[in-house]
Parts: structure tokens; C-alpha cells; sequence
């Protein structure tokens, strides 16, 4: 196709007389739009100074930092270590880094000790089982990529934990007795499909549940009834194309919202209308893009499109690498904010998806600011995704 | 923050400028709780609590009534990974707290300790599933555990775990007399707080409360008109109640026109029009009088919202067979000519869904030529 006309990406950065174009001039205020103006104002600041340039270095050695001691800080994240685990070693894999093998090693014993002997991973060592924990776990575990951390995963027992956890509607919730919505599905789905212990007993109707969540918006909410929300709406659609079934859902509809939720002037996402921009939403809404893209070339009417994904590739790596970047290591939410290692996580995946389209698309100097492909489905490295699931396939299916 | 020292911080627990609207990230980090943001009265009650037990606190070890009880402590294994440096107050209440789950111990003291943890840190799913053993098992007066919710969600209004554990006493009382009023409070100081809209929906739709929850959706679009998560609630009690019937959707859809004249930039109105129109059995927008009209006025009023030129475009895909002029706003040519205009000027940040939707139109052209 027509790439060139296509494709600003190939042009350079926008210009400051461009961007202030873009600003909001609403009819009347209100207190959405006074806080939109807010951080218009801050990003155009920090566009008029700052160059599109990845820290990596300084990033790398926040991430490495934090694996092994946290401050008090942290206390609130205390239910929340495999993620800590999960967000480090993805951000690390992003950016070309490994943990030496001892290092890695220690990291598997650890969540050996959050693993519970019901199956599945809690917060912590001794923690009940949660879904996300375990998700986190997973993931963290394929990125170490060793036999050892593939292997201390109990899969009989993670299964068994998942079927406790299904209702009759094929959803999920995220503890014994704890709370139901869309997350509980898409955890779920993406640690049986890692591990190989996917029945279709076990997702029996999920398709439906999570079809139920998709709103009038577009996109898909925590529950039935809820609002359009771009955590949610990954969930949702990730877990649809995990069941191969993204033909019960309207798809003009989602991509219609979700196009919609790239804000004209930061560059970056919104995760519901009319709500401020947030860098971890480069990858809750970006990575739904190449989720996108696989469906409408199964249903091959696009073969023009699918070298690129249908959102601006480059306004995205520009708010990150200018707006989301802590001078000191660790990237945020939106200027002003302060940096965490879940935010550094998702801006990195974020900024990995705006970069690897089938044609890849890199702000310049490439070489400073390209990270690795991350896997659209399971968020973490391609390759990483793949040699698990190579593992786990060898391994037999558990038993009902 | 700075993060050039030895330990990284996430600050949930520092004092923090907070806005209420200033982000939701908290809920998609799949877990979440980290990252609450309070306001000032949540900063009140926090500071209240913090100076009530700085003057009262008394280590564990040191109270009589916890003296037959051996602290376990936890166990990282031998090369402890993500260790947070916790303070003695926290590690010696988790200590206890690890004790009493091995004993199985189901207590007064046993509660009081769990409320110890809650408050610092609340989204421990597992002391509070712990609570909830204990409360069945002693048969406590829920009314006083519905004050210590209330405390706890305004303390940490952004938690899953706090809204989990508020659904569960209330189904627990069969009683929803505070729901409407307690979630309104939220919502009055974060009027798009997730947590706080899906466990007033969820109350509403388990005890049936839609009476008057189609006012009080109108009351937060008045007050901003582009609080989305009203319109969304404005939508669900419509289609659980009334549902899309013709007159109500007459009705929906001045009403929505009207908004979008008031501020036509405004997303939120012009996708709640869209989103009725799917229960439209006349064909949709691009049959309906009033939203054809109201188009050909704005844009002949040089409005170039893009929800607007989108909206145009939309309806020429549905009136494709209707032979309209050439010369029609609501001609394919048009809508062509339109899909440029939003790409190359009005909004260029959605260029490629421009191009891709205008290969759409000229397929459709194509196929029914």
C-alpha cells in the first residue's frame, strides 16, 4: 500500500507550532476540562525542553535496584510481590538486561515460597492464592526462562485453583470468596495457555461473560453495566482472541472507542473518556492494537494496514520518552507525578508496542531509544512467550 | 520522586499532592490498591488515626493479652527477593497475625489484630478474608463493621479489597439502606471513581434501587458535562428499567442532541448518542429527523467537531442505498471527502483510522455500485 502518504511516522517529531494546534478550547469549562487543561500545559512545557531520548541506563539500574530490597514504602505492595517480581524482570527483558543466574535462581525460590500448596501464587510467602498474583508469577518465571523456574510451577495444583475459582457464568474471581470482573478471566486464561493446562471445560461459556462486558461505548468494562475502561478493555480483548472467539463482539465498535482514547495533543492514552492521560495506558490500549490487527487480517480485509498499527506509533514514544521519563530512573504516569516500578513497566511495554509493528517504527536515534518485542497477549517478551510455550506443550495436560 | 538513593520508593504512604480526577491506573495494575490517591479527608481520618495510635500504640509483645501468643515471622527463605524494608509496627503486627491463622484462632483480640493490619495495609485479601472467618464465626453486630468499612473505603476509596469486603456485609445484613447515600459521598468528592460506581450499581441491581438513580445521573452530567462515568450510569439504569423503547429513546436522544449543542468537542454525549442509536429499530442515526437536522446545522454553523464529522460519516455508510444527491451532507462523496479533512486537519492523531475507514467507504461504494 501507500505507506509513505500513510505514514507521518516517517516524518520527525511534531512540531511545537503543531501541538499547539491540539489544545483543548472547550465551549465551556468544568472540571474536566480545567484538569485536561492542567496537563496540556505541563506536557507543552516539557515539549518545548526535552528531547525524545531513552534513559536506559539510569532505568536499568532503578529496576535492579528494586529486585532485591524495597524501602517502607512499599508496605502498601506487600499483597503485591510476584508483581514486583513480574514488572522488574519484564522491564529489565524490555530493555536488553538479565539478572546474573544466581540473582535469577534466588527470584524462583522466592516465588516457590509464595507458591500455596492448594495451587496457585499468593502476594507473598504464606498468602492465600490470588489470580493476579499467580498471573504475575507465571509471567515472571517465563521471563527467567530456566528449567528450574518452569519447574517449580505445581501445574496439577494451579489448575485445580483455577477451576475453584470459575463461576457457572464462565467467569472468574480473583480469590477463594474474593471479588469477581474481567481480570479474573483474562489472569486465568493467559497462565492456562502458558502452562498448557487450557481445557475447554475450564472457559465454558467465558466468551459470553466477557462479550456481556463490552459497552455501548466500545470497549469493555470490569463487569456488565460498568464503564469502558482501557485496563478492562485489554482484558476483554485479549482474553476473546486467548478463546479464539473475537467474532462475538463488535469490533468497529471497539476499535471506534479505542482510537478515540489517544489524546490529540500529549500523544499518549486515556483510559476512559474524558480522563487525563496515563503512560501505563501506552500498553493496556496500545497492545490491544496488534490484537486488532491479527483479527482484521484473519478476516482479511485490511492486507493494506498490517504493516503498521492503527493509532499514532510515534505521538505515543514521544509523550513517553518526553513526558514519562524520571530524570532519576523509573518512568510515570504524566508529568508531575513520581516514578514506580509499575509505571516504568507498563510505559516500557507501551513503548514497545508503539515501536514493533510488522514495519518497524523507532523514533530517532533508533538505536538509543528501540526496545525488545514484547508478546501483544501475555506481555512479556516475544521470544520469552514462545520458548515457555514450547516447554509447557511438551509437558501432558493435568488431569479433571 | 528521586530515586537516586539506595531504595525505591513508590510513596503510597507519603504525603502527596492529590487531585481527584488524577488518574485510574490503580485499577488496571491487575491488583491495584498501590497507588490510592486520597484527599483531605481521607488525610483528616488517616492523620486522626496516625496521631490516636502514636499516643496510644503499645507493641504487641508488650500487651498483656497477646502474652501466650508466639510471633511467627515470614518466611522469605534464605535470599529474600522484593524485601520491603517494613517498619517494627508492621512486621510485628503480620508476625501476630501469622500466629493466630496457625492456631486457627477465631477471637475478639483476633479481630481487633486484623484491623490492625487493614489499617496498615488494607489490601491484604487475606487478613481480610480472615475478618470475615472471624465476624461468621463470633456472630458480631455487623452494624459496627459497616462503620469500620465506611472508614476504611474513605480512607482508601481506590482498593478493590475494602468495596470486596463493604458488598460482602451488606449482602451479609440484607440491608442496602446506605448504599445510594455512602457511594453518593464518594462520588461527591471523585465523581468517576470506578470502585465506588460498580458497587452502587452492583447494590442497586441486588436490592433494586433504580427509583431515583436516573436523576441522580442527570444531576453529575449538569454538573460536568463530560463526566462519562454519569452518562454510563445514565445508560445502565435505561436499560434495566425502561429499556431503549421508542418513546424513551425519542426522549434519549433530545436530550443527548441537546448536550452536544451545549459542548459539541464533548465525546461523551455525542458516543451516548451512537450507543442508543444501536436500540433504534428504524434504521438508526441515519433515519432519525432530529439527529440528521441538528448535524446539517452544526456543520452549516461551522462547527468541525470531529465527533461531529464522524458522526456524518456514519450516517452516510447507513443511507448508502438512499440515493441522496450528490451535493447531500450525507452523500459517500461527501463522507470521502470528510475522512481527508479529519486526517489531514481536524484530527490528524487518528490519521491511519481515517485512511482505513475511508477504504471502508470506497469498498462499500464499490459493492453496492
Amino acid at each position: 500500500m501507500a505507506n509513505n502518504d500513510l505514514n507521518d511516522d516517517f516524518k520527525g517529531p511534531r512540531t511545537y507550532v503543531e501541538l499547539l494546534k491540539e489544545i483543548l478550547s472547550p465551549e465551556f469549562e468544568t472540571h474536566t476540562t480545567r484538569e485536561q487543561s492542567k496537563v496540556e500545559k505541563n506536557v507543552l512545557e516539557l515539549c518545548k525542553v526535552k528531547k525524545p531520548l531513552l534513559s536506559r541506563n539510569r532505568h536499568i539500574s532503578y529496576l535492579k535496584k528494586s529486585i532485591t530490597n524495597l524501602s517502607k514504602n512499599y508496605e502498601a505492595l506487600d499483597c503485591s510481590r510476584p508483581w514486583i517480581c513480574y514488572w522488574t524482570l519484564h522491564s529489565l527483558e524490555l530493555l536488553g538486561e538479565r539478572l546474573d543466574d544466581d540473582l535469577c535462581s534466588n527470584v524462583v525460590q522466592f516465588l516457590n515460597k509464595c507458591q500455596s500448596p492448594t495451587g496457585g501464587f499468593g502476594g507473598g510467602p504464606g498468602q492465600d492464592a490470588h489470580l493476579a498474583s499467580t498471573y504475575a508469577a507465571v509471567n515472571a518465571l517465563c521471563v527467567i526462562g530456566s528449567r528450574e523456574a518452569y519447574n517449580i510451577i505445581d501445574r496439577q495444583k494451579t489448575y485445580e485453583f483455577l477451576k475453584s475459582l470459575r463461576t457457572d457464568e464462565g467467569s472468574f474471581h480473583m480469590h477463594v470468596n474474593g471479588e469477581m470482573d474481567i481480570r479474573g478471566v483474562y489472569c486465568a486464561l493467559a497462565v492456562a495457555k502458558l502452562l498448557n493446562i487450557y481445557t475447554p471445560e475450564l472457559f465454558k461459556n467465558t466468551e459470553k461473560w466477557v462479550a456481556k462486558c463490552q459497552t455501548w461505548e466500545g470497549g469493555f468494562a470490569g463487569c456488565p453495566g460498568m464503564e469502558a475502561h482501557g485496563g478492562y478493555s485489554f482484558c476483554g480483548l485479549a482474553s476473546l482472541v486467548m478463546l479464539n472467539k473475537s467474532n462475538v463482539f463488535n469490533l468497529s465498535a471497539f476499535i471506534r472507542w479505542i482510537v478515540n482514547k489517544q489524546m490529540r495533543l500529549e500523544g499518549g492514552f486515556q483510559g476512559r473518556t474524558n480522563k487525563l492521560v496515563d503512560g501505563c495506558y501506552s500498553f493496556w490500549q496500545g497492545g490491544a492494537f496488534p490484537l486488532i490487527n491479527s483479527i482484521l487480517a484473519a478476516e482479511s480485509k485490511t492486507k493494506n494496514l498490517e504493516a503498521y498499527w492503527m493509532f499514532d506509533q510515534k505521538a505515543l514514544q514521544e509523550y513517553l520518552l518526553i513526558c514519562c521519563q524520571d530524570p532519576f530512573g523509573g518512568m510515570l504516569d504524566k508529568p508531575g507525578k513520581n516514578s514506580d516500578i509499575y509505571h516504568t513497566c507498563y510505559c516500557l511495554s507501551g513503548l514497545s508496542v508503539a515501536q514493533n509493528s510488522p514495519e518497524k517504527v523507532v523514533i530517532e536515534p533508533s538505536e538509543v531509544n528501540a526496545v525488545d518485542v514484547t508478546h501483544p497477549v501475555y506481555n512479556i517478551v516475544f521470544e520469552t512467550a514462545m520458548k515457555a510455550i514450547k516447554y509447557f506443550s511438551s509437558l501432558p495436560l493435568p488431569e479433571k | 520522586m528521586s530515586s537516586d538513593n539506595d531504595e525505591v520508593e513508590v510513596s503510597p504512604k507519603r504525603e502527596r499532592k492529590y487531585s481527584s480526577s488524577s488518574t485510574d491506573s490503580e485499577y488496571v495494575d491487575l491488583e491495584a490498591d498501590s497507588f490510592d490517591n486520597l484527599d483531605e479527608d481521607v488525610h483528616y481520618h488517616s492523620k486522626l488515626h496516625k496521631r490516636m495510635s502514636e499516643q496510644t500504640f503499645i507493641p504487641i509483645s508488650e500487651r498483656e493479652a497477646w502474652k501466650d501468643v508466639v510471633p511467627i515471622e515470614q518466611d522469605d527463605g534464605p535470599n529474600p527477593i522484593v524485601a520491603i524494608a517494613y517498619s517494627a509496627k508492621f512486621k510485628e503486627t503480620h508476625d501476630y497475625f501469622r500466629a493466630i491463622v496457625k492456631a486457627k484462632e477465631k477471637s475478639e483480640r483476633a479481630l481487633n489484630l486484623t484491623a490492625e493490619c487493614i489499617w496498615l495495609n488494607a489490601a491484604n485479601y487475606t487478613v481480610w478474608q480472615y475478618r470475615r472467618d472471624i465476624l461468621r464465626e463470633l456472630g458480631i453486630d455487623l452494624k459496627d463493621e459497616l462503620k469500620f468499612i465506611e472508614m476504611m473505603i474513605r480512607c482508601n476509596f481506590k482498593n478493590y479489597q475494602v468495596w470486596h469486603h463493604r458488598r460482602v456485609i451488606i449482602e451479609w445484613m440484607n440491608d442496602p439502606s446506605q448504599e445510594l447515600a455512602f457511594t453518593a459521598a464518594i462520588l461527591e468528592k471523585d465523581d468517576k471513581n470506578y470502585h465506588a460506581w460498580q458497587h452502587r450499581q452492583w447494590a442497586i441491581s441486588f436490592f433494586n434501587l433504580f427509583d431515583n438513580e436516573l436523576e441522580y445521573a442527570e444531576q453529575l452530567i449538569e454538573k460536568d458535562i463530560r463526566n462519562n462515568s454519569a452518562w454510563n450510569q445514565r445508560y445502565y439504569v435505561i436499560s434495566n428499567t425502561t429499556k431503549f423503547e421508542s418513546d424513551v429513546l425519542d426522549r434519549e436522544v433530545d436530550y443527548a442532541l441537546d448536550k452536544i449543542l451545549e459542548a459539541p468537542s464533548n465525546e461523551s454525549s455525542w458516543n451516548y448518542l451512537r450507543g442508543i442509536m444501536m436500540h433504534d429499530k428504524d434504521g438508526g442515526m441515519g433515519y432519525n429527523r432530529s439527529i440528521l437536522k441538528k448535524c446539517e446545522e452544526l456543520y452549516n454553523n461551522n462547527c468541525r467537531s470531529p465527533h461531529l464529522l464522524s458522526c456524518i460519516i456514519d450516517i452516510s455508510q447507513e443511507r448508502i442505498s438512499c440515493n441522496d444527491p450528490k451535493d447531500s451532507l450525507f452523500h459517500t462523496d461527501k463522507a470521502l471527502e470528510l475522512c481527508t479533512d479529519l486526517e489531514e486537519k481536524y484530527d490528524k492523531i487518528r490519521k491511519k483510522y481515517w485512511k482505513y475507514i475511508s477504504q471502508k467507504i470506497s469498498e462499500k461504494v464499490k459493492s453496492t455500485a
